[in-house]
């Protein structure tokens, strides 16, 4: 468990943020720019000096100012990568790796140089110089580089931030294979929703200084106020389940989301693997009686559950599908004539090819 | 080319390296630390102080060499003390020459050290801090050699200066040969004497080539190592 809560004032900034997540695993902080996310993650490193702050992981107390504690950022064996990666340029790749390794403390179970650069695929760059490397692979040194320091607890301070989208793509399997293969604890700061959704297993949404919400993927997909943030564009409900089905040959595969199952776009699922699916509010379909003779390919039974308004003119139905629940975006005059109101039976349509699933 | 480097012009070359050498080895130490006080320290008196390192740049040099002599000859408090506990006497010798050139040529050496510790990257210095680095190890393997750039610039440029300098070290070490008569010194006595023509152009052509060279090896040492560091 990481339990943080944190107050800090910087003239008419102000940061007031609690929140516990579940460790290991990836927990986002997720929000616009300026919402105070790195100023959270530095506060968490000890490179930031808040006006207050109780901070535990696990067994260890990292800061207590009631009684005046606060480790020293070099003794909190927190590891932390940079939007900017901050490379030592006077040190070449293997310098920079080393760097953290020589001085943490001897771990028996520790993270090994080789599995570092195995798992990052450093090892043709291990001579190279900082200046000479790329976006994605400055960003791949510098996580390889804050893993070899021992940490018990990592921080992603927008990792992917400064690459294009081509890089980011190539950096993000890394950080899955992280979080699949290793047991450290992680924050992710983002305000790129598609990263929070392919790696994180907890959300806090922060906006303006203050928690606005927080909690698992998928009741987290559902909050307005995260729809405010992403835009109505990017509202949809996130569903995780595992791959029950695999047709590479068709390019389809069955997700099992516990209560249900739901046929999606996928080339390279594995049977057996988890994986997460968005399906976006305007891309579903309501419809009052089972659809017949339709292209589309999902037809799940559900109730509504609520009816909101949508600032972008149409209206968020949220339908309980059985232990999960999707967003539909419905125009006000479709709602009319379909009378549907909270407790009405419905049938979601949504086309496989609209979702894209994410191996976990 | 024989007759070029006669006994009196190679006795001033050997004075003028040795001095400039001992005086830039004195002084760098300090320097790096004087320009970390002024750049990252914070102190009541800070501007005080940056003022009074920055003295020997707008004294005259002959005032400052007074002030030394006042405060480092054999009857001044420091001189006296030396002597007593280390049999060091700096009036009227080649140290005391090297101390004169060391003051003189500090503020020269602290602004170009200051420099390159503006431009040290404090995000790099935070990096090292989370990877489990404390304050001395932090600036010993990032914040040091990352001033490497301008810490061999100031290094050279005050070398080269200190080749020349004049004033101060003839007011408080004289102008002994074979002890405190550098290259300038000497330039200076031949142009006095009325036979001294020809060694004071050789002295000048000297002094010439020896200062254009260190500015030479200042730059292109700094290029070596910006460089090296990727910028």
């Amino acid at each position: 468990m990481l339990a943080v809560n944190l107050a800090m004032r910087r003239g008419a900034f102000v940061l007031d943020v609690a929140f516990q997540a579940p460790t290991p695993g990836i927990v986002a902080l997720f929000g616009r720019s300026g919402a105070g996310k790195t100023s959270v993650v530095e506060i968490l490193a000890g490179l930031l000096e808040p006006d207050s702050a109780q901070v535990r992981l696990g067994e260890r107390i990292l800061i207590d100012t009631r009684s005046g504690y606060a480790l020293p950022a070099e003794r909190r064996r927190i590891g932390y990568v940079f939007q900017d990666a901050r490379l030592f340029p006077h040190l070449n790749v293997r310098g920079n790796l080393r760097y953290g390794l020589k001085r943490a403390p001897a771990e028996p179970h520790g993270i090994s140089f080789d599995a570092v650069t195995e798992l990052l695929g450093l090892a043709p760059l291990l001579a190279r110089r900082p200046y000479t490397l790329s976006g994605g692979e400055r960003q791949r040194v510098a996580l390889g580089r804050a893993l070899l320091s021992q940490p018990q607890l990592l921080l992603l301070d927008e990792p992917l931030a400064s690459l294009d989208a081509s890089r980011r793509a190539e950096v993000l399997p890394y950080f899955e294979a992280l979080r699949d293969r290793l047991a450290i604890p992680m924050v992710y700061v983002s305000h790129h929703f598609e990263e929070v959704l392919r790696l994180a297993d907890h959300v806090v949404l922060l906006d303006a200084g203050r928690v606005v919400a927080a909690g698992g993927i998928h009741p987290m997909s559902l909050r307005p106020e995260l729809g405010a943030i992403v835009g109505p564009d990017s509202v949809g409900a996130v569903l995780e389940g595992v791959i029950c089905e695999a047709d590479a040959a068709r390019g389809l595969a069955r997700l099992n989301f516990g209560t249900g199952t739901l046929l999606v776009a996928a080339t390279d699922a594995r049977i057996g693997a988890r994986a997460r699916v968005q399906l976006f509010a305007s891309d579903l379909i309501l419809a009052t009686h089972p659809a017949q003779g339709l292209s589309v390919r999902n037809s799940i039974a559900g109730v509504v559950q609520s009816i909101r308004e949508d600032d972008n003119e149409g209206q968020l139905v949220k339908v309980d599908i059985g232990g999960a629940s999707v967003l539909a975006r419905v125009t006000r005059d479709a709602l009319e004539s379909l009378a549907l109101q909270v407790g009405s039976p419905v049938w979601v349509l949504v086309k496989a090819v609209s979702m894209r699933s994410h191996a976990h | 080319m024989h007759e070029f480097f006669g006994p009196a012009e190679l006795d001033a070359l050997r004075l003028s390296l040795a001095v400039a050498t001992r005086s830039v080895l004195w002084s760098l130490p300090l320097a790096v630390l004087v320009a970390w006080l002024l750049t990252r320290a914070r102190f009541h008196g800070r501007m005080l102080f940056d003022a009074f390192v920055h003295l020997p740049l707008v004294l005259p040099p002959v005032a400052v060499g007074y002030v030394l002599l006042v405060l480092f000859g054999t009857r001044g408090p420091f001189g006296r003390w030396l002597y007593e506990h280390f049999g060091v006497e700096l009036a009227f010798s080649t140290n005391g020459a090297a101390l004169a050139t060391a003051v003189m040529t500090f503020p020269l050496m602290v602004r170009a050290v200051r420099i390159s510790l503006d431009n040290v990257d404090r995000g790099l210095e935070a990096a090292a801090r989370t990877l489990g680095a404390g304050a001395l190890d932090r600036f010993a393997s990032i914040t040091l050699p990352l001033m490497l750039p301008g810490i061999l610039a100031g290094a050279v440029m005050a070398f080269a200066a200190g080749l020349g300098e004049f004033g101060a070290v003839i007011t408080f070490v004289a102008n002994i040969p074979g002890r405190t008569r550098t290259l300038s010194l000497a330039l200076y006595t031949a142009i006095q004497s009325p036979a001294g023509d020809a060694l004071a152009v050789r002295l000048a052509i000297i002094s010439f080539a020896l200062g254009f060279a260190g500015l030479l090896i200042a730059e292109w040492l700094a290029r070596r190592v910006r460089r090296w560091l990727g910028r």
